[in-house]
């Protein structure tokens, strides 16, 4: 079924699912949405499964028109959505007819926007995936950002709703300009002097132009190593803070490399890293140490958040 | 055969965030640590431990990624350490093996770092080709971008340093070295590695299962063609 026809793609329009995993030992880093809370919950809205493909969408919304009636929900970032040029509303299912035209236009709040589709974007799934890895070029529409004149494809015969759905106000994210970001230290916390490690929970980090959803690489003031940067290469999983000669920060995102030759000071939480999706170049990052049962119990409040919200509180408008 | 030694060092164990934690064998690039290594993630894989997702061999330290919400850091690590045990009498030798043959076109515009790693060496190109494909490698780990393998050990007399500045584009199938390791461009992609060579094999696909010809533990021997076969093996995928 065709969904939408691509009339601009915007700045960097990519179909994400939850991501790609059992592959890292091949060198295939785990992408999915950079948000798993703004993803998942646009697909509740529409009464889709979590892991359903959606647009994640960067600052610069896409130009589409709708090739079907059927439903969405937009979520994360307020990028200022329109259909037919007219404020559409997010963190809600809204309706769409044919030929409707859905654009965005200034951003307001957040970097990443999410649009579902009732049914989920159909696109072939690569190694268990629909996510897009730009990079290797594989995933989502033949591995890179939406074009102008592509067609976006849906599934048949998806019962349209009959309900609306809307996300209560107090369960919607807000988005700072300070994030204050949980992480546990290790895996190489000795590679640092008391000093460093001092630096690195005492000091504000700005999110530095060089970021994308491979890393965010951070300005600030330098960590101190105790020796060297270099380590014989290991594992890199999203959320690890990387810190190279210069001694400044890198946090790997979801299309981090999956091995890595510099020392990783700490790992940002799932929760906070879901949410840090949402920072963009020349907002500021404040590190907090948390402890492997605190991380834990945020964990299960995270999951247990978007459960009740799958259960309980979509109310009807 | 060699026994695997023991003695290298007490296994580490480290958090890695809230859903993954690192088991740290050694901390060199190490034929017998990246042994344990795989022997350890063979022995993971089959014991089916409850709440572990996927593990992550590299040279050195196996990832181990876990649902946090089935199982708990502490419990892992009691769970790995017994199995630990279990793996003493592994063998460098025992693990299944696969050689593969992978041809490359050296020198010239295939291999535009040839030249200068000769010259640092003090060698002529041929020998330093020579070098290079006469040894059996070892892949290490997959790592960097999808598919590349890390192989080693390189001859001291033709490993060298990574170029100081990286480049911008290395061409799909490029085969490079970086100090003692040599290693593949599964796709193109910025890098420092001196290239010497390149291979028309193809190392990954993602239609693929599983998706990279090799895996860590096998076996990479380099066979020189000339230009033509290149070509001729290109155009033949």
């Amino acid at each position: 079924m065709k969904l939408f026809h691509v009339l601009k793609p915007g700045a960097f329009t990519i179909v994400q699912d939850l991501g790609r995993y059992g592959y890292l030992r091949y060198g295939v880093p785990v992408s999915g949405a950079m948000d798993t809370f703004s993803h998942v919950t646009a697909n509740l809205l529409v009464a889709n499964h979590p892991n359903d493909a959606t647009l994640e969408i960067t600052l610069l919304g896409p130009e589409l028109e709708s090739l079907a009636e059927t439903e969405i929900a937009i979520t994360g970032a307020n990028l200022s959505p329109k259909i037919n040029k007219t404020n559409a509303p997010m963190w809600r299912t809204v309706r769409i007819k044919k030929g409707d035209i859905l654009s965005f236009g200034t951003p307001q709040n957040g970097c990443r926007a999410y649009l579902a589709v009732r049914g989920g974007i159909n696109v072939p799934e690569v190694l268990g995936s629909r996510s897009t890895y730009t990079r290797g070029g594989f995933g989502g529409i033949n591995g890179r950002p939406l074009r102008a004149g592509d067609t976006i494809y849906g599934f048949n015969k998806t019962k349209s709703l009959s309900v609306k759905l809307e996300m209560p106000r107090e369960l919607v994210p807000e988005y700072p300009k300070e994030y204050v970001v949980r992480v546990i230290l290790g895996p190489q916390a000795e590679s640092f002097t008391k000093e460093g490690i001092e630096t690195f929970f005492s000091s504000v980090y700005t999110i530095t132009t060089e970021s994308d959803r491979m890393g965010y690489r951070l300005d600030g003031p330098s960590i101190e190593h105790v020796d060297k940067a270099d380590i014989v290469s290991d594992a890199i999983l999203p959320g690890a803070v990387q810190v190279p000669e210069s001694g400044k920060p890198i946090i790997m995102m979801r299309d981090a490399q999956t091995t890595g030759g510099y020392t990783k000071i700490a790992v940002v939480t799932t929760p906070d890293l879901s949410l840090l999706a949402q920072a963009k170049p020349g907002n500021t990052i404040k590190f907090v140490k948390t402890s492997l049962a605190e991380a834990r119990s945020h964990l299960i409040e995270f999951h247990r958040k978007l459960n009740t919200i799958k259960t309980k509180f979509l109310k009807k408008p | 055969m060699r026994l695997v030694d023991m003695a290298i060092r007490p296994t580490r164990y480290f958090p890695f965030g809230d859903s993954a934690l690192v088991v740290e064998i050694g901390d060199v690039i190490d034929l017998e640590v990246n042994a344990k290594v795989l022997a350890l993630d063979q022995a993971i894989t089959q014991s089916k431990i409850f709440g572990i997702q996927e593990c992550v061999p590299t040279y050195r330290s196996l990832l181990i990624r876990y649902n946090p919400l089935k199982t708990t850091y502490e419990e892992l690590v009691f769970q790995i350490r017994n199995l630990e045990g279990s793996i003493q009498e592994v063998t460098v030798e025992e693990r299944e093996t696969k050689e593969i043959v992978v041809p490359v076109v050296y020198g010239g515009k295939y291999g535009p770092d040839l030249k200068y790693v000769a010259e640092i060496h003090s060698l002529t190109e041929e020998e330093v080709v020579r070098i290079h494909s006469a040894k059996r490698y070892r892949v290490y780990m997959i790592g960097f971008i999808a598919g590349f393998p890390y192989l080693g050990v390189v001859d001291d007399e033709i490993a060298t340093p990574r170029l100081k500045t990286p480049r911008i584009r290395v061409p799909e199938g490029a085969v490079g070295i970086a100090e003692k390791q040599t290693g593949i461009y599964p796709r193109e992609a910025p890098g420092g590695w001196r290239i010497i060579g390149r291979t028309p094999m193809k190392l990954f696909n993602p239609s693929r299962h599983p998706p990279s010809l090799l895996k860590p533990g096998d076996i990479v021997k380099f066979k020189p063609i000339t230009e033509r076969e290149f070509r001729a093996l290109k155009a033949k995928q």
